[in-house]
């Protein structure tokens, strides 16, 4: 637990509570995004109250493979989250950036962008703070911000959840992060399910988490569920099977160029552009104008793009990363390289995403202890 | 083909071996088509209409495969009487699911399914139009994206390029939040080598690729093939979800052969 962590004052939320927070988010306008099952699996959706959240499943996840499972327990946030982060809701896979139109030789530019509605997010995890930090770095904080972005991170509210269960495919402890969520967030909870109870800890980042805390009876924490709580994170902290060595490893990377790993993760990727769709911090967007027949109306669409498409690396004169291995080797290097040279961090928090939906089973923890000359982690049974 | 010269651009649209699927998707443009007929003159177009104009054309959209010595012979004069040959549909573009005949003995079949075989004068293989002729675009799939045929010709008429993606259709599929059938139940979904275009349709109502749209820029299918493998597919399984609409494009003509050897 960080220092500033420790400061915070805890209390404690029955489930009861947990219905109440829901009320009170949508009292203040707010629309409740949270974990749900959907289409066999757990992922981030709208949702209405506590009982669309997954009360008693998980997903278990390996390479190229996610199966919805039973708990044993009630637990409501006892999985790793789905394919989607928040990107989704932030920096959306297709916006309609404007509307035109053409009348007796005027063009007229129709409308301006509905207005960001305001989300709140229940159960994001440590990686997807740390995620949202990178986009806000990228998308916000940058010479040229990106307007619908800003519009739409100003407004959400954040309910955060500390990982108790890591999934196999998880390496944040890797990427300077961990199961604790360090910051970023409205509210913060971590939840206590056991035989004989069933519990929050909570605790409040922002003077608005505070006072949707205060409104919501929260209780005092005991000595035993303290316990429990460090109990639980330290088992967590202890669960996790992956990880990558990141000393050095933006060097590696740039002096790998040649390196014939390239070759053999080639031999094997797809290049269907999975795992840049479901990274949480890439950002790459493509933007396409169209006309209508008679020419008299166009639109500007901005779209969810990736490194790994021919198009991406167009310039004159064609492509100019026409070879599957160029691209791989184009995404992993600006990840866990260049990425920190352009906004001092590396692109990947280690939430795991890429290894699970990558349909080709690619573990992008191998691919750097392959590079490394090092032995392959001990998780990379080849599952699926 | 400028717009503001009140010349109307002349469209035709030809029939070769293919079942008319992709032609009536220009029916069913509902109201594009009022938009579609104002700015072009339909020149040419037997199944919607008996008024027949003759050549040459601006634009000649092309559906089917080339299955017959005289239809060899046709192609020519439509390549010659378009300005710009657009092929429509997994028949024009990679020769069709009637392709399948190109690893039988289509003599047999004759015999077997006519009274009198005598009549049937056929060549021995199905072949996508660009096998006879230079194609100018190619729209994919079995049938066309209809919202594509009016993309083409509103970009042709605008002068801009068309959007028509050349990527996977997981792409399409991650954008509008399906949720991956190979990750979370181990389907055979030939979406990772399968072009954009249809919105990822299939993958929405929980039934895996079958490659429609045909293979995308760079695909790897030997590696997906190696994948389904993997999940505990037989070989001849492998085979089969290579031979559907596109199974004469080369891409996946190679590892249907390659499983089929096994």
């Amino acid at each position: 637990m960080t220092a500033k962590a420790a400061m915070r004052k805890q209390f404690t939320l029955n489930p009861a509570a947990l219905e109440q927070l829901f009320s009170v988010l949508e009292s203040h306008d707010f629309q409740i995004v949270g974990p749900t099952i959907r289409n066999g699996t757990i992922q981030y959706d709208y949702i209405k109250g506590c009982k669309e959240l997954p009360s008693g499943w998980t997903s278990e996840q390996e390479r190229a493979s996610c199966r919805l499972k039973r708990r044993k327990d009630d637990a409501l946030f006892g999985y790793v989250p789905g394919a989607d982060s928040l990107k989704r809701f932030l920096h959306p896979p297709e916006l309609r950036l404007f509307r035109a139109e053409r009348e007796n030789g005027v063009f007229r530019i129709l409308d301006n962008p509905a207005p960001a509605p305001k989300l709140a997010f229940v159960g994001v995890r440590s990686c997807e703070l740390r995620a949202l930090s990178i986009l806000d770095r990228v998308l916000a904080e940058d010479r040229y911000p990106d307007a619908a972005y800003v519009a739409a991170r100003r407004r959400i509210f954040i309910v955060a959840v500390n990982c108790t269960e890591p999934a196999p495919t998880c390496f944040c402890t890797s990427m300077g992060g961990g199961p604790e969520a360090g910051g970023g967030f409205d509210l913060l909870l971590t939840e206590i399910v056991s035989d004989n109870q069933h519990v929050f800890v909570a605790e409040a980042g922002t003077s608005e988490g505070s006072g949707v805390l205060a409104v919501l009876n929260p209780g005092e924490v005991t000595k035993e569920i303290m316990a429990a709580l460090h109990e639980a994170m330290d088992r967590s902290k202890a669960a996790f099977k992956r990880e990558v060595a990141t000393e050095g490893l933006r060097e590696l990377l740039y002096e790998s160029f040649d390196h014939p790993q390239w070759d053999r993760v080639a031999a094997q990727c797809f290049l269907c552009a999975n795992c840049t769709m479901v990274c949480p911090t890439c950002f790459c967007v493509t933007v396409e104008d169209s006309t209508d027949v008679p020419v008299r109306r166009a639109e500007r669409w901005r779209k969810w793009d990736s490194c790994f498409t021919q198009n991406f690396s167009y310039i004159h004169g064609g492509s100019v990363r026409l070879s599957p291995k160029s691209r791989y080797r184009q995404w992993l290097t600006h990840k866990m390289a260049a990425w920190v040279d352009q906004f001092g961090t590396f692109g990947c928090v280690g939430c795991g995403r890429c290894i699970t939906w990558c349909p080709a089973g690619i573990d992008v923890t191998e691919q750097i202890a392959a590079l490394r000359g090092t032995a392959a982690p001990a998780a990379s049974d080849g599952a699926g | 083909m400028n717009s503001d010269t009140g010349m109307k651009p002349k469209i035709a649209i030809f029939k070769f071996a293919s079942c008319d699927g992709c032609q009536l998707s220009l029916l069913e443009l509902e109201d594009s088509l009022l938009d579609l007929v104002n700015a072009v003159e339909i020149a040419y177009f037997p199944e919607a209409s008996r008024r027949m104009l003759k050549g040459p054309y601006d634009i000649g959209l092309v559906e089917g495969s080339i299955t017959t010595h005289h239809d060899a012979e046709r192609i020519q004069r439509v390549r010659r009487e378009s300005k710009t040959l657009v092929t429509i549909g997994a028949c024009a573009t990679a020769g069709g699911i009637q392709a399948l005949r190109n690893w039988k003995d289509v003599g047999e079949f004759v015999r077997f399914v006519y009274a009198k075989p005598d009549f049937i004068s056929t060549l021995k293989m199905s072949t996508p139009v660009a096998e006879h002729v230079p194609v100018d675009f190619e729209l994919r799939g079995c049938p066309i994206n209809k919202l594509h045929l009016v993309e083409l010709i509103g970009a042709m008429l605008a002068g801009r390029k068309p959007n028509i993606p050349t990527y996977s259709v997981c792409m399409e599929c991650k954008r509008r939040g399906n949720v991956c059938l190979a990750v979370s139940a181990s389907l055979p979904c030939l979406g990772p080598v399968t072009q954009a275009g249809c919105g990822a349709i299939c993958p929405a109502y929980h039934r895996a690729c079958y490659g429609c749209f045909g293979p995308m820029e760079n695909p790897n299918p030997t590696a997906l093939a190696g994948r389904f493998e993997a999940q505990g597919h037989a070989d001849r399984d492998i085979m089969r979800a290579f031979r559907m609409f596109n199974a004469w494009s080369w891409q996946f003509r190679q590892v249907s052969e390659e499983r089929e050897r096994r």
